[in-house]
C-alpha cells in the first residue's frame, strides 16, 4: 500500500518515475500468466468446437413449458476470447485497474472463462441420444452453499472472538441428527404441532444440538483451557461417534417415529420470485435458506456495527485489552460461541429437514471442514467466507452438471471444486492473517 | 490451576511455543543452534515430574470408560427394558448393567491383549496410526496443522500398492521398491502443501484438506485403469501385492510394525537432536523469530511437511504392504483422521503418539470383539477414542472430579492453530 504507481514506467521519462516495487512486478507478472493461461485455454475451446449448436434451459427443471433452447456457440466462446485478450492487454501494460474495477474486471473475465468452458463442453454432443443442456446454475449453488454459509458463519463468530472453531463438522453432523429426531417426533408424537410446523420444529432441534456442541466447546476451551485444535478435533470425532451410535440405537420399527421427518417446504416470495432466471433460484426456496440470507447480513451487521461486535473483535485481537477497558473477555467469548452454535446448528438441520429428510451416517460428508477453509479463504470476515462458501458450491454444482457430459474424466471432474479451492487459495488469497488471539485462552491477572 | 504461565514468548507470538514434555525450546530461537539439543533440554526436570501426567491420563482413561459403560447398559435392550420396572424392582437393572458392562469391557481387554492373535491385531492396527500421527506431531511442532495424512496415505498406497503387484522384481528388491514408492509419494503429496505455504501463504489447513479429496479422486481415477483392476472382480479394486513385496512376518506379526518404532526413533532423534529439528522447532515456536536468526522458515515448512507426508506414506505401507489389502479408495479407512487425535493425545512427542497408537490400536482391535462377543455397537470405539483425548486435554476436569490433589501438569501449549 506504500507505492503510489500510477502508470506505466514508459510513459512518464522523468528522473521521477514512479516507484514500482517488487510486489508490484509480481502482481503484474502474476496477472499476465493467469489471463495468458485463460486465453490459451479459451482459444483452445473456441477452436475444438466444430458443431456451433448448444442448448439451454433457464429454469432447473425440464417441463412442459419449459424445454431447451437452442443456440449458437460461436458468438459467445470467441466473445470470451475477446474478454481475456482485453484483459491480457491491460496486463502487459501494466493498465490493469487497482480496487474495486480491477476485481470487476477479474470476476468478468473467469465469467468470460466459464462461458467458453461450457461452449465446449456443451457443443459438439453428436446426434441422437440425451442432449446435455446448459442449466441455470444458481439453484444448485444455493442448496450446496447453504450449509457451508451457515457454518461459516459458526466459525467465524467464534475465531473472530478468539475460539478457534474446528468443531463447525461436529455441529453440522449433531445439528443434522436431531433436527431429523424432533421433526420426526414433532409429526409423529406431539399431536398438538401442526403439521406444517413440524420441519420448523425439527430446526429447533438442528440450534440445540449445535448449541451444546458450541458449549462443549466453550466450557472445555474457555473453563479448562483446553487446546482448542486438539478440542476441535475431539468433538468432531465425538459427534460423529455418537451420532452413528445413536443412528444405531433407532430400532428399526421406531424408525418413523425418531427418524423420518418432515423437510421444509418452499415458500415463494411474491414479487421477487418472479424475476426471470434469478428469480425462481433465489426466492422460491425454503425457510432455511431465507434464514441463511438474513444470518450473513445479521452476523456482518453484529460483528462490524453493534458495540458487542467490537467488543468480539477486541477480545479476538487483544484480549488484555479488552479486559483493561472492563470488557469481560470469558463472557463475550461464551456469547460468541454460543451464537455462532446457533448458526452452525441450522447448517446442520439442512442435511436432514432441509433437504433429503432422513439422518443417516456422517450425512454431512466432511463439509464442516470445508466450511472451516471458507472461514480462512473469506479471511475471518462473514461476507468473504460467504463468497468463498459460494464459490466452492458454485464449483461443485457445476461438477454435478457437467458430469452428464463427461467432456472430461469423472474423477477429474470430481477433484475440480477442490482444486479450483486450493488455486483460488494460492494464487488470489494468498497469505491470511487471523485474529491475533485465536485459539488462546485468556487468564486474567 | 489459576497460575497457568503466559508464554514468555510474549503478545507478539501468537503460536505460543510448541514445547513438548522433555524440551523447553521457550525462547530457545536466539540461542545457539547447533548444541540447543545436547544442551541438557530435560536435564533440569524433576525426575518425578512425568508421575502426575501419568496419573491424570490414566484417569482420563478411566472417566471415559465411566461414560462409556453409560453409552452400553443403554445400548442394551435388556437394560433398557428393566428401567420400566425400576422402582419395583431395582436389582434387575442393576444386574444386567452390570453383566452387559462387564461383557463388554471384558470383550474388550480380551479382544486386544488377551491373547497372540489379539496382540497382533492391536499392533497391525497401531503401526499405521503411530506413523501418521508421528506425521501429524512432526508437523505440529513445525507450526503447521496437517489435516491431509489421509491424502498423503492414499497416494502413498497407489504407488507402493502398483509398484507392489505391477512389477516383477526379486523379493528384497521388489519390497525395497514398494516402500520407497510409498515414501515417496507420499512425501511428494505432503510437500505439495509445504510448497503453496512458503510460496504463497496459503493456509495448510486448506490445501491439506483439499487434497484429502485430490487424493482420493485421484486413487478413483487410476483404480478406473485397466493395469490396476483386479481381473476377477466388477469393483474398483486392485489386486494385493505379490508376496515379494510384502512385509515378511515374524512370530505372527508383519515387520512393519518394526519400522514404525524406527520411524520414531527417527522423529526423536530429528526434533531433538538435529539442525533441522531445531529450525522446526523454532518455527513453529514463533515463525518471525525463525527468520530474523537466519534461518529459512519456507524451506522448515516444506521439509517438514514433506517429512510428514513421508510418514502417512509409511503408515500406506502398513495396510499396503503389511496386511497385503487391496487398493480401494477406502483403503486409508479412517487412518489419516484418527492420526490426528492419536497425535494431540501423544502430545507431539513421538513417545507419546506411540503410546496413543497402541491406545488407540487396542481400543480398536477390542472395539471389534465387543460387537462380536458382547454386542456392542462399533462406534462405542469412536465416542471412547474422543473421550480419552478430551479428559487427558482437560487434566483441570479430570483432577476435580476424581478429587485428586497436587499441582499436575500445567495445561501445556501445542501449537495453538493458525
Amino acid at each position: 500500500m506504500t507505492t503510489t504507481t500510477t502508470g506505466p514506467a514508459a510513459a512518464s521519462p522523468s528522473p521521477e518515475a514512479p516507484v514500482r516495487d517488487r510486489a508490484d512486478v509480481r502482481r503484474q507478472v502474476r496477472l499476465v500468466i493467469t489471463f495468458g493461461l485463460v486465453l490459451a485455454a479459451l482459444v483452445v475451446f473456441a477452436l475444438l468446437i466444430e458443431d456451433p449448436k448448444f442448448t439451454y434451459l433457464l429454469g432447473e427443471k425440464r417441463t412442459a413449458e419449459f424445454t431447451p433452447k437452442d443456440a449458437n456457440a460461436t458468438v459467445i466462446s470467441w466473445g470470451a476470447v475477446v474478454v481475456a485478450a482485453i484483459a491480457l492487454v491491460l496486463a502487459v501494460l501494466d493498465r490493469f485497474p487497482r480496487g474495486w474495477k480491477g476485481a470487476l474486471l477479474g470476476i468478468l473475465v473467469g465469467l468470460a472463462f466459464y462461458a467458453g468452458f461450457l461452449m465446449w463442453a456443451y457443443t459438439d454432443q453428436g446426434e441422437g441420444g440425451f442432449q446435455a443442456f446448459i442449466a441455470n446454475p444458481i439453484p444448485g449453488t444455493i442448496r450446496i452453499a447453504t450449509p457451508l454459509v451457515l457454518g461459516a458463519l459458526a466459525g467465524c463468530l467464534c475465531e473472530r472472538a478468539g475460539v478457534i472453531n474446528i468443531a463447525i463438522e461436529a455441529q453440522f453432523l449433531s445439528g443434522a441428527f436431531f433436527a431429523s429426531v424432533f421433526s420426526s417426533i414433532a409429526y409423529s408424537s406431539l399431536v398438538f404441532i401442526p403439521v406444517a410446523l413440524c420441519a420448523v420444529f425439527g430446526l429447533l432441534g438442528g440450534v440445540l444440538a449445535g448449541v451444546l456442541i458450541a458449549a462443549m466447546l466453550g466450557w472445555f476451551a474457555l473453563r479448562y483451557r483446553v487446546n482448542q485444535v486438539v478440542l476441535g478435533v475431539v468433538l468432531v470425532a465425538f459427534a460423529t461417534g455418537l451420532t452413528s451410535f445413536l443412528l444405531g440405537q433407532i430400532p428399526s420399527d421406531h424408525k418413523e417415529t425418531l427418524n423420518d421427518p418432515q423437510v421444509l417446504e418452499k415458500i415463494e416470495i411474491p414479487v421477487l420470485a418472479d424475476i426471470p432466471v434469478v428469480g425462481d433460484a433465489l426466492f422460491n426456496q425454503t425457510l432455511l435458506v431465507y434464514l441463511m440470507y438474513a444470518s450473513v447480513a445479521l452476523v456482518t451487521f453484529l460483528l462490524f456495527q453493534t458495540r458487542w461486535g467490537l467488543r468480539v473483535r477486541a477480545v479476538g485481537e487483544h484480549p488484555k485489552a479488552a479486559d483493561t477497558v472492563g470488557i469481560q473477555v470469558n463472557r463475550v467469548r461464551w456469547q460468541a460461541v454460543l451464537l455462532g452454535g446457533v448458526f452452525a446448528g441450522l447448517g446442520g438441520a439442512y442435511y436432514t429437514v432441509g433437504s433429503t429428510g432422513a439422518f443417516d451416517r456422517e450425512v454431512s460428508a466432511g463439509t464442516g471442514f470445508i466450511a472451516l477453509a471458507a472461514v480462512i479463504m473469506g479471511r475471518w470476515h462473514p461476507v468473504g467466507a460467504t463468497f468463498a462458501a459460494v464459490f466452492f458450491g458454485f464449483m461443485w454444482n457445476l461438477q454435478n452438471q457437467l458430469s452428464f457430459v463427461q467432456p472430461v474424466p469423472g474423477e477429474l471432474l470430481g477433484a475440480a471444486p477442490y482444486l479450483a479451492t486450493i488455486i483460488a487459495v494460492a494464487g488470489f488469497v494468498g497469505r491470511v492473517r487471523p485474529p491475533a488471539a485465536d485459539g488462546e485462552p485468556y487468564v486474567k491477572g | 490451576m489459576s497460575e497457568t504461565p503466559k508464554d514468555p514468548l510474549g503478545p507478539g507470538a501468537p503460536d505460543s511455543g510448541v514445547q513438548g514434555q522433555g524440551t523447553t525450546t521457550q525462547g530457545a530461537v536466539p540461542a545457539g543452534k547447533k548444541d540447543a539439543g545436547r544442551n541438557g533440554a530435560g536435564r533440569d526436570r524433576d525426575l518425578t515430574s512425568w508421575l502426575p501426567t501419568v496419573v491424570d491420563s490414566i484417569a482420563a482413561v478411566v472417566l471415559a470408560l465411566l461414560v462409556g459403560a453409560l453409552l452400553i447398559m443403554f445400548s442394551t435392550p435388556r437394560v433398557v427394558e428393566s428401567l420400566s420396572y425400576f422402582f419395583s424392582y431395582p436389582w434387575d437393572f442393576f444386574k444386567f448393567s452390570g453383566e452387559a458392562v462387564w461383557d463388554g469391557y471384558r470383550a474388550l481387554i480380551s479382544g486386544s491383549v488377551g491373547s497372540g492373535t489379539a496382540w497382533t491385531r492391536t499392533l497391525e492396527r497401531a503401526a499405521p496410526l503411530i506413523c501418521a500421527g508421528l506425521g501429524v506431531s512432526l508437523a505440529f511442532r513445525a507450526g503447521m496443522f496437517n489435516i491431509g495424512a489421509q491424502g498423503q496415505i492414499l497416494l502413498g498406497a497407489l504407488v507402493g500398492g502398483f509398484i507392489g503387484f505391477h512389477y516383477d522384481l526379486p523379493p528384497g528388491i521388489h519390497l525395497l521398491a514398494a516402500l520407497l514408492g510409498a515414501l515417496v509419494a507420499g512425501a511428494a503429496w505432503g510437500a505439495i502443501a509445504g510448497i503453496l505455504k512458503a510460496r504463497t501463504g496459503a493456509h495448510e489447513v486448506i490445501t491439506t484438506i483439499m487434497l484429502n479429496y485430490v487424493g482420493r479422486f485421484t486413487m478413483l481415477y487410476f483404480l478406473g485403469k485397466e493395469a490396476l483392476q483386479r481381473p476377477d472382480s466388477d469393483n474398483l479394486l486392485s489386486p494385493p501385492v505379490d508376496d515379494s513385496a510384502a512385509f515378511p512376518t515374524i512370530a505372527g506379526v508383519h515387520v512393519g510394525v518394526l519400522l514404525a518404532v524406527v520411524a520414531a526413533l527417527f522423529v526423536w532423534w530429528l526434533l531433538e537432536r538435529s539442525t533441522l529439528g531445531f529450525e522446526m522447532r523454532a518455527v513453529g515456536a514463533n515463525p518471525d523469530a525463525a527468520r530474523t536468526a537466519g534461518m529459512s522458515v519456507a524451506r522448515v515448512y516444506v521439509s517438514a511437511m514433506a517429512l510428514a507426508g513421508m510418514l502417512a506414506g509409511l503408515a500406506a505401507t502398513m495396510t499396503v504392504l503389511g496386511r497385503q489389502d487391496s487398493l480401494t479408495d477406502q483403503v486409508a479407512g479412517t487412518v489419516g483422521f484418527d492420526a490426528i487425535t492419536v497425535a494431540l493425545l501423544g502430545r507431539t512427542t513421538p513417545l507419546g503418539t506411540v503410546l496413543a497408537g497402541l491406545l488407540f490400536g487396542a481400543l480398536s482391535a477390542g472395539g471389534l470383539s465387543m460387537q462380536g462377543a458382547a454386542g456392542v455397537p462399533p462406534e462405542l470405539t469412536q465416542v471412547l477414542q474422543a473421550l480419552i483425548v478430551l479428559f487427558v486435554a482437560a487434566p483441570a476436569l479430570v483432577r476435580g472430579i476424581f478429587r485428586l490433589r497436587g499441582q499436575g501438569r500445567k495445561a501445556d501449549v501445542m501449537a495453538t492453530g493458525w
